[in-house]
């Protein structure tokens, strides 16, 4: 919405000076207006998505109120409805994920932008990018005959044996549950921290790692010191791009988390996800309140991505008033 | 040369405009279980009679029974009859009923990996509603062993798999279940989709088979045409003649034979009186109006339910659905009539 208010006014330097037919004709008003219908259209497909959510859920919304946020039955025999354990699974799953993914994605991109020579770069550039462009099915479809497997009889066992000690880590290895889950999502996110932070920190100006280099600094001090934090702001972008496509994941999540609607602090556990039940439960749900549920549990979701965007947002006007590309030593 | 050009592209545009006004497409939506039969009988009937057109989306049982109700399809199919509630839903929007026409039967059948166990396990309804309740724990349980003499059973847990996603088969699944275990009727239920006590779901058939075949000690339970057609072993199971049934063709229609057919054709054939009876079967149903007001479409799913009935039974073996009753057959006959 800030965009589009800012590029409306068009006070610029030749405002006053030119008529709008001339304008009009020159193609600038044209290009104007409808630049700006494509850009109204983003709020409009929002607040009608808002819109038909909010209609569709009607009913549970009456019945459940707040207790949907807060009852974990579902039972569609008896139309008991709560959103709990899967508004739990898709956190679980995406902070295990963003866990994984976020040392992993960043370490890879200063490596490439920083440390690699520009030949190497740019060829493992080019598979991020096929990597980011593989349907989330094959990533399930990965999941379930590598990942499942290599769960139960390797990772899942070793866990246990070490850390079974821990609740995180506690109960029977299925091979399938959140930690599975977490793991899949991983390996789909890493693509998308990488590329972008990879970007941004190409972006980084040149005299500022010579600046920090100058002052004696080595060229990891001036990495780590300099260039990682003046690109801060731009890899928390990363980080929330790949959150979000953690958070709405369906496929490749379905395929491997078990589908039972439990909240359990065990990883171990199989649990559920919102985007993951309402794309299994949806086609055959029947009855009203059933059905107008699962748009509920999508409106959830959607405020769920909504109030971590919004979160995201403050934490980078936090952290930048603190000075982007300054030192702290 | 290009006056007779002209003639015949309008001469082509009228033919192919009376040519498309000459075939009728009918249109339907719902069940994807028995997709493969429907889209071959609708294939071979269009072959039959080029006049007719039908156009059928497997999107679900659920969607169907919303889609014929809401009126976007001209009939729908469900594997699980409409409820007493979405009857009166449909009466109070249109002003008429719907009719519900059996087409074919399928089957449940119990799934599983043991280790060291080759041999068909036979299972009582009493052990599959303890397992899927929770209670029954061990393969080695008295209710397990005690119908399997003779076969080594393990000491170890059962791990209980079900299908993840809303679908016909746990329908089928939960009915028996209901009907066999009163503690399952109160604690659970049946329906496309329920609140399982235990377990962990996979998508679909394929998704119960593979984690049942990936998973050491665990049962599942998958669709007697998906078992055969690739090749899973599956459980005998016990059937309310105390006979314990190998799931066939011939035992799902020998089931739906044994059951007293009721005017409005739903009925539930789980747990099936009659000594070869399979006890874990249903029918699946076409969903059609009462009253049609175009008349052409009326007839020609008359026409094509009638030839259904008796041409299309032919078809059902080969697809590994079982085919209906001449009881069954007989009474929707007559039923044909109540489509106006």
């Amino acid at each position: 919405m800030g965009t589009t208010t800012t590029t409306v006014p068009s006070a610029g330097p030749f405002a006053g000076s030119r008529s709008f037919l001339f304008r009009l004709r020159e193609g600038d008003e044209i290009a104007r207006l409808l630049t700006f219908l494509f850009a109204a259209s983003v709020v409009l497909i929002t607040v009608l998505l808002v819109y038909e959510l909010w209609q569709g859920s009607a009913l549970p919304r009456h019945q459940f109120g707040f207790s949907f946020f807060r009852t974990s039955a579902w039972d569609p025999v008896f139309d008991q409805f709560g959103a709990l354990p899967f508004i739990y699974g898709t956190l679980v799953t995406s902070a295990v994920a963003l866990l994984i993914a976020v040392p992993l994605g960043i370490g890879a991109a200063i490596f490439l932008a920083e440390l690699a020579p520009l030949r190497l770069s740019d060829t493992l550039e080019f598979f991020i990018d096929l990597l980011a462009a593989v349907p989330s099915v094959i990533y399930g479809l990965l999941g379930i005959f590598i990942v499942v497997p290599l769960m139960r009889q390797v990772i899942q066992p070793q866990l246990k044996h070490y850390l079974g000690f821990l609740p995180l880590f506690k109960g029977p290895a299925f091979g399938l549950g959140f930690l599975t889950a977490g793991v899949v999502l991983a390996i789909m996110i890493i693509p998308y921290i990488i590329s972008v932070s990879r970007e941004i920190l190409l972006s980084v100006p040149r005299d500022q790692r010579e600046a920090a280099l100058a002052l004696g600094a080595t060229r990891w001090e001036s990495t780590w010191k300099v260039v990682v934090p003046f690109a801060r702001t731009g890899i928390s972008g990363s980080i929330f791009l790949a959150l979000a496509r953690a958070l709405g994941e369906t496929m490749a999540v379905t395929m491997v988390i078990g589908n039972t609607p439990i909240i359990s602090a065990s990883l171990l556990s199989p649990g559920d996800s919102i985007a993951s039940v309402i794309a299994s439960q949806f086609k055959e749900a029947t009855g009203e309140l059933y059905t107008q549920s699962l748009i509920e549990l999508g409106l959830v979701l959607f405020l769920l991505t909504f109030i971590l965007n919004g979160l995201a947002r403050i934490m980078i006007v936090v952290t930048s008033k603190r000075g982007t590309g300054m030192v702290h030593v | 040369m290009k006056r007779i050009a002209g003639i015949l592209l309008i001469g082509l545009g009228l033919a192919s405009f009376f040519l498309a006004e000459a075939t009728l497409s009918i249109t339907g939506a719902g069940a994807t279980f028995p997709y493969p039969m429907y889209s071959k009988w609708f294939d071979e009937y269009h072959k039959k009679n080029p006049s007719v057109e039908i156009n059928y989306q497997s999107i679900g049982s659920g969607g169907g029974i919303r889609q014929v109700t809401e009126g976007t399809v001209d009939f729908g199919a469900s594997d699980g009859p409409m409820s007493d509630e979405q009857l009166k839903a449909y009466q109070d929007k249109h002003g008429f009923g719907i009719l519900h026409f059996p087409t074919v039967l399928g089957a449940v059948v119990p799934t599983y990996n043991i280790p060291g166990v080759t041999a068909f396990l036979n299972f009582t309804p009493e052990a599959l509603a303890g397992i899927y309740l929770g209670k029954v724990t061990k393969w080695n349980d008295a209710l397990i062993a005690g119908a399997n003499e003779g076969v080594n059973l393990p000491a170890d847990d059962i791990i209980v798999v079900h299908r993840a996603e809303s679908s016909g088969t746990t329908y089928v699944w939960t009915d028996f279940l209901s009907k066999v275990s009163e503690e399952w009727k109160t604690k659970v239920g049946k329906g496309t989709a329920v609140k399982w006590p235990v377990g962990l779901g996979g998508q679909g058939n394929e998704g119960v088979t593979g984690t049942v075949k990936n998973t050491s000690d665990s049962i599942g339970y998958v669709e007697l045409i998906y078992a055969e057609s690739n090749k899973i072993p599956y459980g005998n199971v016990k059937n309310a003649a105390g006979v314990f049934v190998k799931a066939s063709l011939a035992g799902v229609t020998a089931a739906a034979a044994a059951k007293a057919m009721p005017d409005d054709f739903r009925v539930s054939i789980t747990n099936a009186p009659g000594k070869d009876a399979y006890p874990i079967s249903s029918f699946t149903w076409l969903l059609i109006p009462e009253k049609f007001s175009d008349t052409a479409k009326r007839d020609a799913l008359r026409g094509f339910v009638s030839w259904m009935l008796a041409d299309g039974q032919n078809y059902a073996e080969a697809l590994s659905y079982a085919r209906l009753p001449q009881e069954v057959v007989a009474k929707e006959k007559k039923a044909l009539s109540k489509i106006q």
